[in-house]
C-alpha cells in the first residue's frame, strides 16, 4: 500500500517566518531611535494591518463577505469610553472592551449568519448603522459631537505614544500568529471547505455554522481591538467617524489588492494601502476617487490581488495554508 | 397621527422607485449594485448641474437626465458588471463597493461638499398645500411624487407583464440558460434591465433633491433604504416593493415623531425585526412548522441534541 503524506513546509517559508520574526523584533526596538512621526505613523499601519487580517480571515477563509466590521471598530471604542467612565484604567479598557464586543458579536451571530450572502453584506451594514443610531442616544456621547477619552491626558504625550505602539505592535503580532495557528488547524480546513462549498462541507460532517461562529467572533474581537487602539491614538470618538462604512472599505481593499483568501496578501495590501496614503493622501477627494477604481480594476481584472500576479509566473503560493502532499514513488495523482 | 400616516405613504412612494431598480437588478440579473444609491446621486447632480449652470427648467433637466442615466446604465452593465458577474458571487460586491467609493469621492471633488438642492427652483411648489377637513395638510410635491411613482411602477409592470420584452426579462430571470436556448438573448435583456434600474435610481435622486438636499455622500443612506425597502415588500415583485416602500415610508415618520433622529433608527428596526421574522420562519419550516419549532427548542432542547 503506498501512502501519501503531507510535506514539511518549503524552506522559503521557513526564511520568511524568520524574516518576520527579526523585523517584529526590531519594530519593537525602533521607538528607541525613530521620531514621534514614524511612531505614530507605524501604529497606524499596524491598526490597518489588523483590519486587513481580520477581514481576510472572514471573507476569504470563510466566505463572509461584510459591509459591516464598523459596527465593532465603533463598538470597541465605544466600550472602551464607557469602561474608562466607570473608573477603569485606559489601556486594560482597550482589552476589556474587545471581550466585550466579542459578546455582542455572540449575540449578533445567530441573526446574520443565517442570511445569504447579499443579505450579510447589506443586514450588517444596516445593524452597524442602527448600532450607531444608538450609541449617538448616549448622553456621554453627545450625539453626532462625539467625545474625547480625557482620562489618556493623564499620562504623558511620550509614554502614551510609546504604550500604544507597543500594544497594537503586540496585538498584530498575536493576530497574524493566531490567524496561522487557526489556518493550519482543524478549523481552517473546515473553513475553506465551506467557503468552496457550503452544502459539500456539512454533507461531510462539519458544523458548518459552528465553525462560521467561531470566525465571525474571532474577527469581530480583532476589528474591535484594532478600533480601540486606533481610538488610543487618535483620542476623539464621533460616532460618524468610528461607525463609519469606509472602515470596511478600507479593509476590503488591502485584502482584494494583496489577495483574498491568502495568509500573506492582506499584509501586502495593508502595506500598500498605508504608502498610497502617505503619497497620495494630500490629494483628498480624488486620491479616495482613485481608491475606488484600483479597487474596480483589481476586482474585475486581478481578482487574486498581488499574490495572483506572483502564483501566475508558476511560484508557488507563500506561506499557502494548502497541506502539501507527497506521493510515493510511482504513484501518480488522482483527479 | 394621521397627517403622518399621511406623509408616511407618500413618502414611501419615493423609496418604492429607489428600490425598484435595486429589486429589478437583483431579481433580473442577480447582481446587488451597491452603488445604487450613489448612482441615483449622480442623477440628482446631472439634473442640478443642468438646472443651476447651464439654465435649463426643471422639466427639461429632468427630461435630459433621466435617458443620459439608461445610457450610463446600459455601458456599466456592457463594460462593468458583466465581468463582475461572472466572477462568482464576491467580486459585484467588490467590484460595486469600489465604484460607489470612486463615485462618492469623484463628485466630491467635482460638485464640492455642499448641500443642494432642487427646491429652489420650481418657485411655490415646494412649499404648497392643499387643506384637508380635520385640518390635515397635505404638500403638493409629496403628492405630485408618489403620483409620479405609481405611474412609473405601473408602466413597469405593464411593461414586465405584457410585452415581448417583458417575457423576454421573466424568462431570463427564471432561468438564463434555458431562455437563452428558447432564443432569448440574455445578454440584451440584462442590459435594458440594467438601463431601467438606473434610470430608475436617477429619478429618485432627482425626487430627493426635489424634496431635501442632496450631498455627494448621500448615496450609501439612499442604498441602505432602498435596501430596506426591498427586504420589507419581497424580493422579486414591483407591488412588494411599493408596499415596502411605503411601509419603511411610515415607519420612519412614525419613528420622526418620537424625536428626529429616531425616525431612520425607526426604519432599521422596522428592517432587522422583518428580516428576523423571514429567518425565523425559515427555520420554524424546516422543523415542521411554528408550533412544533417551539415546542422543540423550548422543551424538547436535550433530547434534540442528543439527536444530533
Amino acid at each position: 500500500m503506498k501512502t501519501t503524506h503531507i510535506l514539511p513546509m518549503p524552506l522559503s517559508d521557513r526564511w520568511l517566518i524568520g524574516l518576520a520574526c527579526l523585523v517584529f523584533v526590531a519594530l519593537a526596538l525602533l521607538p528607541l531611535v525613530a521620531s514621534a512621526l514614524v511612531v505614530d505613523k507605524l501604529t497606524l499601519l499596524f491598526i490597518l494591518i489588523m483590519f486587513a487580517v481580520m477581514w481576510n480571515l472572514l471573507a476569504g477563509y470563510a466566505g463572509l463577505v461584510s459591509v459591516g466590521q464598523q459596527a465593532f471598530v465603533g463598538l470597541g471604542g465605544y466600550a472602551m469610553i464607557r469602561l474608562v467612565e466607570a473608573g477603569l484604567p485606559p489601556f486594560p479598557a482597550i482589552f476589556m472592551g474587545a471581550a466585550l464586543t466579542g459578546l455582542a458579536a455572540w449575540v449578533l451571530s445567530w441573526f446574520v449568519l443565517r442570511m445569504k450572502v447579499g443579505e450579510f453584506a447589506i443586514a450588517t451594514w444596516v445593524i452597524a448603522e442602527a448600532i450607531r443610531a444608538v450609541v449617538s442616544f448616549d448622553p456621554l456621547i453627545q450625539g453626532e459631537t462625539g467625545t474625547s477619552l480625557v482620562a489618556l491626558n493623564a499620562y504623558a504625550p511620550e509614554i502614551r505614544r510609546l504604550t500604544v505602539y507597543l500594544l497594537a505592535l503586540a496585538s498584530m503580532g498575536v493576530m497574524i500568529w493566531g490567524t496561522w495557528r487557526l489556518l493550519h488547524g482543524r478549523i481552517g480546513a473546515q473553513s475553506q471547505a465551506i467557503r468552496d462549498d457550503e452544502g459539500a462541507a456539512a454533507s461531510v460532517g462539519i458544523s458548518t455554522f459552528q465553525v462560521k461562529q467561531r470566525i465571525y467572533i474571532i474577527a469581530s474581537v480583532g476589528c474591535a481591538l484594532a478600533g480601540a487602539l486606533w481610538l488610543a491614538s487618535a483620542i476623539t470618538f464621533q460616532p460618524r467617524t468610528a461607525f463609519g462604512v469606509q472602515w470596511s472599505v478600507f479593509m476590503l481593499f488591502m485584502v482584494l489588492v494583496g489577495g483574498l483568501g491568502t495568509f500573506i496578501g492582506p499584509i501586502l495590501g495593508a502595506l500598500l494601502f498605508f504608502a498610497l496614503q502617505e503619497i497620495f493622501g494630500d490629494f483628498g477627494a480624488w486620491y479616495l476617487a482613485g481608491i475606488g477604481i484600483v479597487a474596480i480594476v483589481f476586482a474585475l481584472y486581478l481578482p487574486r490581488g498581488l499574490v495572483g500576479l506572483w502564483l501566475d509566473r508558476g511560484c508557488d503560493e507563500p506561506l499557502s495554508m494548502r497541506k502539501r502532499l507527497g506521493l510515493a514513488p510511482g504513484q501518480t495523482p488522482r483527479a | 397621527m394621521l397627517e403622518s400616516l399621511i406623509q408616511g405613504i407618500l413618502l414611501g412612494g419615493y423609496y418604492a422607485v429607489l428600490a425598484a431598480g435595486l429589486s429589478l437588478m437583483f431579481g433580473v440579473v442577480r447582481f446587488i449594485n451597491l452603488a445604487h444609491g450613489d448612482m441615483a446621486v449622480l442623477g440628482a447632480m446631472g439634473a442640478l448641474w443642468l438646472v443651476q449652470t447651464m439654465g435649463f427648467g426643471v422639466p427639461a433637466a429632468i427630461a435630459l437626465t433621466l435617458p443620459a442615466m439608461a445610457a450610463l446604465g446600459w455601458l456599466m452593465q456592457r463594460l462593468i458588471f458583466e465581468r463582475a458577474l461572472a466572477g462568482g458571487f464576491l467580486i459585484p460586491i467588490l467590484t460595486t463597493i469600489g465604484l460607489a467609493a470612486a463615485l462618492q469621492n469623484g463628485m466630491f471633488a467635482v460638485f464640492g461638499s455642499d448641500t443642494k438642492s432642487l427646491g429652489a427652483h420650481i418657485g411655490a411648489l415646494s412649499w404648497s398645500s392643499w387643506q384637508l377637513p380635520g385640518n390635515i395638510f397635505i404638500g403638493k410635491l409629496p403628492v405630485y411624487m408618489f403620483v409620479t411613482a405609481i405611474v412609473v411602477l405601473g408602466v413597469l409592470h405593464l411593461l414586465l407583464t405584457r410585452t415581448p420584452f417583458g417575457r423576454a426579462v421573466r424568462a431570463t430571470s427564471t432561468d438564463a440558460e434555458a431562455a437563452a436556448l428558447c432564443g432569448v438573448d440574455a445578454r440584451r435583456v440584462h442590459r435594458w434591465a440594467a438601463a431601467i434600474a438606473v434610470a430608475l435610481a436617477g429619478l429618485a435622486g432627482i425626487f430627493l433633491a426635489l424634496r431635501a438636499q442632496v450631498t455627494p455622500f448621500s448615496g450609501p443612506m439612499m442604498l441602505i433604504f432602498a435596501f430596506e425597502a426591498v427586504v420589507i415588500g419581497g424580493i422579486g415583485s414591483l407591488r412588494g416593493t411599493l408596499i415596502g416602500g411605503i411601509a419603511l415610508g411610515v415607519a420612519q415618520t412614525f419613528g420622526g415623531m418620537i424625536s428626529p433622529q429616531f425616525s431612520i433608527l425607526a426604519g432599521h428596526c422596522l428592517f432587522l425585526g422583518v428580516l428576523a421574522f423571514r429567518l425565523m420562519r425559515v427555520a420554524a419550516n424546516d422543523r415542521g412548522g411554528w408550533r412544533s419549532a417551539i415546542v422543540a427548542v423550548f422543551l424538547h432542547r436535550d433530547r434534540l441534541r442528543r439527536k444530533a
